[in-house]
C-alpha cells in the first residue's frame, strides 16, 4: 500500500552507514600498521598486544571498570531505596524527590561536575586522592536514571501485592525484601546496567573531580588526543574496536531475546485484530 | 422507514472479495460476495477474528482485496485510495484528532475540499445540533467523555455528506447504558439522513436491534445473510444458531415427513427433510414448553434454576442431553419434568460435514508423517495389493512405487479426535476459538498455527483460547490414495 | 504502626544524598557566582560576563553552533525515525537498537574515530572549525534525535491517519495535518537533549581540533586558572538557560532516552 518503499529502507541504510562508518573504519585499521587512516597497510596485531600488554593502558581500563562498577552499584542502592521510598511518600514528598532527581538529569554534565568539585573540594576540602569526590559525582549523574528505571515498576505492581505479604504473616521489611524488590527487579537491573554505561561514559565529572594520577577510558583518551604517542592512540583504535564488539555481542543477545517475545505478541495480536 | 418508499438500487457490491495477509498465508475474508441498497442499515455480525472489521476497511480503502472487486454505483473502487472514495469512518476508538479542536475536528474534511469559510461554519453548527453537542466547536478532545467523543466521531464522519457511513464497532468502548441510548439515536439517525450504514459488532443484540440486514460471519465467511427476524428464527447452520440468540443445539435424524428424532423423542416439525437425513436440531430456550412428566414428548430431571429478571433459566437432563429452558413458571431442583416442543419451535438444519482432511507425507521408507509427527499406518494397506520388500514397495503388478509418487489423503471424523493440554503431544495443536454445545457434547473449532480449522467433538469443556494438542489414533483415520 | 518501619522511610538515604550532593552544589555555585574573589558579594561576575566581548561572543557562538547542530540533527533524525516507525518491517527493533547502539561505546572512542575520518577527507580540521564542530556533535547527538522522535511517531495512533484519509486528505495533507503535529512532542525532546549539550560539551570540538569557544569551555577554562567565581558565573547562566528551556519545553522522554531506552 506504501509507495515509498524504497525510500524508507534507503534512508535508514544512509544514516546507519552514517553512524558506522568511522567506528568500523577504525576497526578495519586497528587490526594495521597504520599510524593514520587511509595510509597504505600490512596486516598487525600489534595494536591489540600494545592495548593488552602496556601497563598504563591496562590499568586505566581496570580503573574505568572497577570505578563503573563500584558507582553503580552505590548508584542502584541509593536510586533504588529512594524509588520505593518516594513511592509510598505523600504527594508532596514525591514532587521534592522528583524534581531533584531531575537536575543531574537535564543539567550539562559540566555544570555538574563543576558544582560537585567545588562543593567538595574547594568548600569542604576533601582531597581528590581520596576518591570521594569523584565516586560521589558519578553517582550523582548515574543514581538519578536507577530511580528513573526503578519507579515506574512499582507503578506497574499490583499493590495488594504488598498487603496480601503482610495479610500473611511478613513484617513490612520482609514483605519489601521477599515482595516488592523481586517484582521490581527488571527495573533495578536496568537501572544498574544504566548506571554502568553513564560512568563509563563519563568525561565531565571524572575530569573534574578525579585524583591526578587516576585516568579514566575518558580522560585518558582526550589527553592522548593532545598528546603525540602514535603507538598509544593506534592502541587506542583497538579498544575502540573491542568495546564495540563487546556491545554487539551484547546487542545481539538482547534482540535475540526480545524478537522471541515480540514475535510471539505479533502472533497473537495479529489473530486478535483481524 | 423513509426509505421504504423508494425502489431498491444497489449502491455498493462486493463481489468475491478475497483478503490474504501476505506474511502468514491467513485468509481473513474469503469470497465475500454481497449487494448493498441504497438507504440500508447492514450490519456485519460476528466473533472477533471473523474478518468483519477487514471487509469494513477494504470498503473504506484502508486495505486493499487480494481478489475480486468492490463497487460503488457500478464503478469499481478497489484501487482507490481511501480520500477519493465518498464514503466515511467511524472509528473503533474515534480516532480524534487531539491537537485540534472540536472544530477544527469536524471541519477537517470540509477544509480539504477547500469550502468556503462561512459554509463550513454553518455545517459544523448544524451537525453538531444533530448530535446534540451545540456550543462544542472550541472544546478540547481530551475534556468530552467517551459518549461525547463518539458523537463527535459521528459528527465528523456525517458532515462530508458520505454515500455510506462505516461503523467499526463504535459503541464497543461505552458503558452499557450509555451503548443502548446510542443504538436508538443511531437508528434514529440512519432513518432521518437515509444514508446508507454498514455498521460492525460482535454484540448480536445490537445487530438486531438495528439493522435492516445482518451479515454473519465466521472464519472470513459469510454464514448467513438475512433479516434480523430470519436469522434469529432460522438460522442455516450450528454457528449462526449458536452466535445469535441463546439456543439448544441436537444432533439428529429425520424420521419421517416432517418428523425428526433428537434428544432422545421423536417430533413433529416444519421443515421438510428427506428421511434419514443427518441434521442438526436448533431449539431456542424459550419455545420449550414444560408439561407433567407422563405428557412430556421427553422427560428430564431440574438440574438448576436461576432466576434472570424476566424469567427464569432452567437446566433439565434427559438421559445423556442436556435441555435449558426459559420460562416464567419455576419447577424445583431434583423434580421430574416433561417437556414438548411446537412444530415451530423447531427449527432443522442439514448437518454439515466436520470431517478433517490433510495429506500425509510419505518418508523414504514408506512411513507417513504429518508435521514432522509419524503417523502409524501400514502404506501396504493403503495402496492396495502392494507388498513392501527390501525397502521398495511394489503394486500388484510388479511395478516400483517411489515415495515421492504417492499422495495419500487421509480423514479423521470429529469424535475421534482427542484433545490434551500437551500442545506437544497429537499430530498438530491449536487453539480453541469457538465451541458450541450440542446436547450432550461439545464441538469446538481450533485454529492451528497455520491458519486452519478444525472441528473437534469433545464431551468434555474446555475454555475458549485454550492451547490445545490434537490426538488422532491412527486406527480411527481412513486413508485413501489420490489419483 | 507509629515508630515502626514505614515503607517511605526507604528513601531518607537517597534524600539526604540529593540533598548534599545535588541541592547543596546549587547553592555553593549560586553563592561563588554571586561573590567576587574576596567574597564579597556583588553582581559584578555577571557585568564582567556581560560586558566582555570575548565571553559574550562565546555565548553568541555556542548559540549558534547549538542551534545549527540542532537542525542538523533535526533534518537527519525526522526522516530516519518517520520511515522506521512508519514502515511495514518487522526488524524495526534490530534497527532502532543499531542506531543506539554506539551510545554505549565510549563518546571519546567514537569521536576519536571520527577525528581520524575527517582527518583523512579535510587533513586540518582546524581549518573548517564551525564546520568540524556541527558534524562532530551531530556525529554525537544524532541517537538522542532519533530516539524521542521514533518512540512519538511510534505512539501515534495509526487510525489517526487513516481517519484524515478518509476525510479526504491525501498523503501530503495526512503528513502535514495530522502527523506532523502530533509527534511534535518528540521533536522537542530531542531538540532539549540535543542542544543543551551542544552548547556545554566542548570535548567533542577539543578533540576534533584543540581549541573551543562553547559556553562549557569556558568553565573548563575557569577551572584550570582555579576561578571558581568565574566558573559559577557560567555555571548559573547555562543553568538558568538550561532551566528555561525545559519548563519551555518538558521534557519526560530524557531520562529514559539518555539512559537507553532499549534496556
Amino acid at each position: 500500500m506504501r509507495k515509498n518503499s524504497i525510500a524508507a529502507p534507503l534512508v535508514i541504510l544512509i544514516v546507519l552507514l552514517l553512524i558506522y562508518a568511522p567506528i568500523l573504519i577504525l576497526a578495519f585499521y586497528s587490526f594495521t600498521d597504520a599510524s593514520s587512516i587511509g595510509e597504505s597497510v600490512h596486516f598487525s596485531f600489534a595494536n591489540y598486544v600494545t592495548l593488552f600488554t602496556t601497563p598504563e593502558l591496562a590499568e586505566m581500563i581496570r580503573g574505568t571498570l572497577f570505578l563503573a562498577l563500584g558507582v553503580a552499584v552505590i548508584s542502584t542502592i541509593l536510586g533504588t531505596l529512594g524509588a520505593m521510598g518516594s513511592f509510598y511518600s505523600k504527594p508532596g514528598t514525591l514532587a521534592a524527590y522528583r524534581i531533584t532527581n531531575q537536575i543531574p538529569v537535564i543539567n550539562a554534565d559540566v555544570v555538574t561536575g563543576f558544582s560537585i568539585c567545588i562543593l567538595l573540594v574547594v568548600v569542604f576540602g576533601i582531597n581528590k586522592d581520596t576518591f570521594f569526590p569523584l565516586v560521589a559525582g558519578q553517582t550523582v549523574i548515574c543514581a538519578p536514571f536507577v530511580y528513573l528505571s526503578v519507579y515506574p515498576k512499582l507503578g506497574q505492581m499490583d499493590p495488594a501485592i504488598y498487603e496480601a505479604a503482610l495479610d500473611l504473616g511478613a513484617s513490612p521489611a520482609v514483605a519489601v525484601r521477599k515482595v516488592v524488590i523481586p517484582q521490581i527487579m527488571p527495573g533495578i537491573i536496568s537501572g544498574f546496567v544504566m548506571a554502568v554505561t553513564l560512568s563509563l561514559d563519563d568525561y565531565f565529572v571524572a575530569t573534574y573531580t578525579k585524583p591526578a594520577a587516576f585516568d579514566t577510558i575518558s580522560t585518558y583518551v582526550v589527553n592522548a588526543t593532545r598528546g603525540s604517542q602514535t603507538q598509544i592512540k593506534t592502541a587506542l583504535w583497538a579498544l575502540s574496536t573491542v568495546i564495540f564488539l563487546i556491545v554487539l555481542v551484547i546487542c545481539i543477545c538482547m534482540n535475540r531475546n526480545n524478537s522471541a517475545k515480540e514475535n510471539r505478541k505479533v502472533r497473537k495480536m495479529r489473530r486478535i485484530d483481524t | 422507514m423513509s426509505n421504504s418508499t423508494t425502489a431498491p438500487e444497489p449502491i455498493i457490491e462486493l463481489r468475491n472479495v478475497t483478503r490474504r495477509f501476505d506474511d502468514n498465508g491467513f485468509i481473513a475474508v474469503n469470497d465475500f460476495n454481497l449487494t448493498v441498497e441504497r438507504g440500508e442499515f447492514v450490519t456485519f455480525l460476528g466473533p472477533s477474528g471473523c474478518g468483519k472489521t477487514t471487509t469494513l476497511r477494504m470498503i473504506a480503502g484502508f486495505d486493499r482485496p487480494t481478489s475480486g472487486q468492490i463497487l460503488l454505483g457500478g464503478k469499481d473502487i478497489s484501487k482507490l485510495p481511501p480520500n477519493k472514495r465518498p464514503v466515511n469512518t467511524v472509528f473503533q476508538r474515534y480516532a480524534l484528532f487531539t491537537h485540534m479542536n472540536i472544530y477544527d475536528n469536524i471541519a477537517f474534511g470540509l477544509k480539504l475540499k477547500k469550502m468556503d469559510r462561512k459554509e463550513i461554519d454553518k455545517k459544523v453548527k448544524h451537525v453538531l445540533e444533530m448530535v446534540d453537542l451545540e456550543g462544542f466547536e472550541e472544546r478540547s478532545v481530551a475534556t468530552l467523555s467517551g459518549g461525547q467523543q463518539q458523537r463527535i466521531a459521528i459528527a465528523r464522519a456525517l458532515v462530508n455528506e458520505p454515500e455510506i457511513l462505516l461503523l467499526d464497532e463504535p459503541l464497543g468502548a461505552l458503558d452499557l447504558k450509555m451503548r443502548k441510548e446510542m443504538q436508538i439515536e443511531l437508528k434514529a439517525m440512519h432513518d432521518r439522513l437515509g444514508i446508507t450504514f454498514i455498521y460492525v459488532t460482535h454484540d448480536q443484540e445490537e445487530a438486531l436491534t438495528m439493522s435492516d440486514k445482518i451479515v454473519v460471519m465466521n472464519g472470513g465467511q459469510i454464514q448467513q445473510i438475512g433479516k434480523p427476524e430470519d436469522i434469529y428464527n432460522e438460522p442455516t447452520n450450528a454457528f449462526v444458531a449458536d452466535f445469535i440468540g441463546e439456543s439448544n443445539i441436537f444432533k439428529g435424524i429425520m424420521t419421517g415427513v416432517r418428523k425428526v428424532r433428537f434428544c432422545g423423542g421423536e417430533f413433529e416439525c416444519m421443515d421438510d427433510v428427506p428421511e434419514g437425513t443427518q441434521i442438526d436440531a436448533v431449539v431456542r430456550p424459550e419455545d420449550v414448553i414444560i408439561t407433567e412428566p407422563s405428557k412430556g414428548t421427553v422427560k428430564g430431571v431440574v438440574t438448576g434454576v436461576v432466576f434472570k429478571g424476566i424469567h427464569y433459566e432452567i437446566t433439565v437432563e434427559s438421559g445423556k442431553y442436556e435441555m435449558v429452558i426459559q420460562s416464567t413458571k419455576a419447577p424445583g431442583v431434583g423434580e421430574e419434568i416433561g417437556m414438548c416442543l411446537e412444530p415451530d419451535g423447531i427449527h432443522i438444519m442439514i448437518a454439515e460435514d466436520h470431517t478433517t482432511r490433510f495429506d500425509a507425507d510419505v518418508n523414504e521408507d514408506y512411513s507417513l508423517e504429518y508435521n514432522g509427527k509419524p503417523i502409524d499406518a501400514d502404506i501396504t494397506k493403503i495402496v492396495k495389493g502392494s507388498a513392501l520388500k527390501e525397502g521398495v514397495l511394489r503394486d500388484s503388478s510388479g511395478e516400483t512405487i517411489r515415495p515421492d509418487n504417492l499422495k495419500i489423503h487421509v480423514s479423521i471424523e470429529p469424535t475421534d479426535i482427542e484433545m490434551t493440554d500437551d500442545t506437544e503431544k497429537g499430530l498438530t495443536s491449536g487453539e480453541i476459538i469457538n465451541l458450541i454445545y450440542k446436547g450432550d457434547h461439545y464441538s469446538y473449532v481450533v485454529r492451528t498455527a497455520n491458519g486452519h480449522d478444525l472441528i473437534v467433538d469433545d464431551e468434555y469443556l474446555w475454555n475458549l483460547g485454550d492451547m490445545v494438542g490434537l490426538i488422532m489414533p491412527s486406527d480411527k483415520m481412513n486413508f485413501t490414495l489420490a489419483k | 504502626m507509629k515508630g515502626m518501619f514505614q515503607r517511605k522511610y526507604l528513601g531518607i538515604p537517597y534524600a539526604l544524598y540529593l540533598l548534599v550532593f545535588v541541592v547543596l552544589p546549587l547553592v555553593v555555585i549560586v553563592t561563588y557566582a554571586f561573590t567576587d574573589s574576596d567574597g564579597k558579594p556583588g553582581i559584578g561576575n555577571f557585568l564582567n560576563f556581560f560586558t566582555d566581548p570575548n565571553t559574550l561572543g562565546t555565548l553568541v557562538y555556542s548559540l549558534v553552533i547549538a542551534s545549527v547542530t540542532t537542525m542538523v540533527c533535526l533534518a537527519i533524525a525526522y526522516p530516519t525515525a518517520y520511515f522506521l516507525a512508519m514502515s511495514s518491517i518487522r526488524s524495526k527493533g534490530a534497527i532502532i537498537m543499531l542506531m543506539i547502539m554506539p551510545m554505549w561505546i565510549n563518546f571519546t572512542l567514537r569521536i576519536t574515530a571520527l577525528k581520524e575520518l575527517l582527518t583523512m577527507i579535510e587533513g586540518n580540521l582546524a581549518r573548517y572549525p564551525f564546520m568540524n564542530s556541527v558534524i562532530g556533535m551531530t556525529y554525537d547527538f544524532l541517537p538522542f534525535m532519533i530516539l524521542p522522535i521514533y518512540n512519538q511517531i511510534s505512539r501515534i495512533d495509526k487510525s489517526l491517519i487513516e481517519a484524515a484519509s478518509d476525510l479526504g486528505a491525501d498523503r501530503a495533507q495526512a503528513f502535514l495535518r495530522v502527523l506532523l503535529p502530533l509527534s511534535m512532542p518528540g521533536v522537542i525532546s530531542g531538540i532539549s537533549m540535543v542542544f543543551l549539550p551542544a552548547m556545554t560539551n566542548y570535548v567533542v570540538l577539543d578533540m576534533l581540533y584543540n581549541s573551543t569557544y562553547i559556553m562549557g569551555s569556558l568553565i573548563g577554562s575557569y577551572f584550570s586558572a582555579y576561578d571558581w567565581h568565574g566558573g559559577s558565573t557560567i555555571s548559573l547562566i547555562l543553568l538558568i538557560m538550561i532551566c528555561l528551556f525545559t519548563l519551555f519545553a518538558g521534557n519526560d522522554d530524557e531520562g529514559t532516552v539518555r539512559g537507553g531506552s532499549i534496556l
